[in-house]
């Protein structure tokens, strides 16, 4: 092994393991989340080579983008720039966006996914829809009437202890724009799922049921709700 | 038995959809009885051809409806820059879509008005900016692009890039830059601002119409919706940028330059 990657292990191993020094010896960065299922375990719902793309491709590059933002934003700030951090942040909500949002959707999908949720989770979807079908329903609906680019999510409000269905657009992160902690979010931007549903977005949202891991929902939600 | 015998001397203006029905009609063998229940489709043919043959008549008719326009080329003829898949879906599905969606919402816009509700006016908005827009952008779409495209642009168009940007390399770079970086959907566009007589360079999102929503009457846009480009380019939007430059038809910014100046 080279020197200069030697270092850069060193460097990457002392960030994991002491934050203090990390920070000393090199910024915090965000990195691009593994999944913890292959590129292939989705299939039928979703294709291998969506996965793929959708994880390496547009998901690598919201995680570059926003290093590179945040190292801009950080020399704005340093300098007092207020012009500077405004013209950031379109950069700063897109890309941190991005980065926030698919590193939820990796997790709220399984191959072992699927059927209904339990225990609490379930009683507040009863309470707060009338059914788990009208809830799945009405974020169906949600989610296939975004125009344009966007998400559809099921989220917290800390405030009611409500559950609410609503979407965003483009990559705008729910927490960031509503105050709604997401719980699980379906992505509708077109490369989530063109390739294999072409056009057809409502048959996509309809097979995606099949893969939610509520395991995962629900510790979304037992960590919203302290 | 009833057959029907057309005569035309323009067989061409008979839409694909009807010479069909009439192929299937007249392979049929029927009693009256079901006269009336089959005949329907073929009322609503003719109401639309009257619409189109004679504005006039087709008010008396039904009410005239946005329909989608017919390429002038193949599905197939911009390849190998934009691929007969892509072409296909986005023309047949996506703006067909927008042309029935629209309709739709302007059905309910009309019965909205005549009531003067306002409220449902308001509500109805995003539906005829979304699928309005959508018609208009690619209308003007498929006009923007040839096979036998490419290349430059001559006479006043060219001199007026060089005026307004330095220079016709200069325009194409901005305008590149300009539609890859649309954050999520939208379109890139070259426009006139009619006030000033300057050629300006732009990107809206989503269906947003460039002259509804700027001012500036719309040149040459270029869609960068994923739809547009995924199937073959993937993610790699710049190079999908970078191909459309190969089939633009400058003729018909050209025209498109002219009207927009008077």
């Amino acid at each position: 092994m080279s020197m200069l990657s030697r270092v850069g292990q060193i460097r990457r191993c002392a960030a994991t393991l002491s934050p203090a020094l990390g920070t000393v010896i090199s910024r915090q960065k965000h990195s691009l989340p593994d999944l913890t299922y292959d590129y292939g375990a989705l299939e039928p719902h979703i294709s291998a080579e969506i996965m793929q793309l959708h994880h390496s491709k547009h998901h690598a590059t919201y995680v570059n983008n926003l290093n590179v933002a945040e190292d801009k934003y950080k020399e704005a700030l340093a300098k007092g720039d207020v012009t500077a951090q405004v013209s950031l942040q379109p950069a700063l909500r897109f890309n941190g966006g991005g980065h926030i949002n698919h590193s939820i959707f990796w997790t709220n999908l399984s191959p072992n996914g699927g059927g209904e949720p339990k225990g609490e989770l379930a009683a507040a979807i009863k309470r707060d829809f009338g059914s788990f079908q009208t809830m799945q329903d009405k974020m169906s609906a949600a989610t296939v009437a975004v125009q344009g680019s966007g998400w559809g999510w099921l989220g917290l409000e800390k405030e009611t202890g409500m559950l609410r269905i609503t979407a965003c657009p483009n990559q705008d992160p729910l927490q960031g724009t509503t105050g709604l902690v997401p719980l699980l979010g379906i992505d509708v931007w077109e490369h989530a799922y063109y390739l294999q549903y072409k056009n057809v977005r409502p048959d996509y949202v309809k097979a995606i049921w099949n893969i939610i891991n509520w395991e995962n929902v629900s510790e979304r939600f037992q960590s919203a709700k302290k």
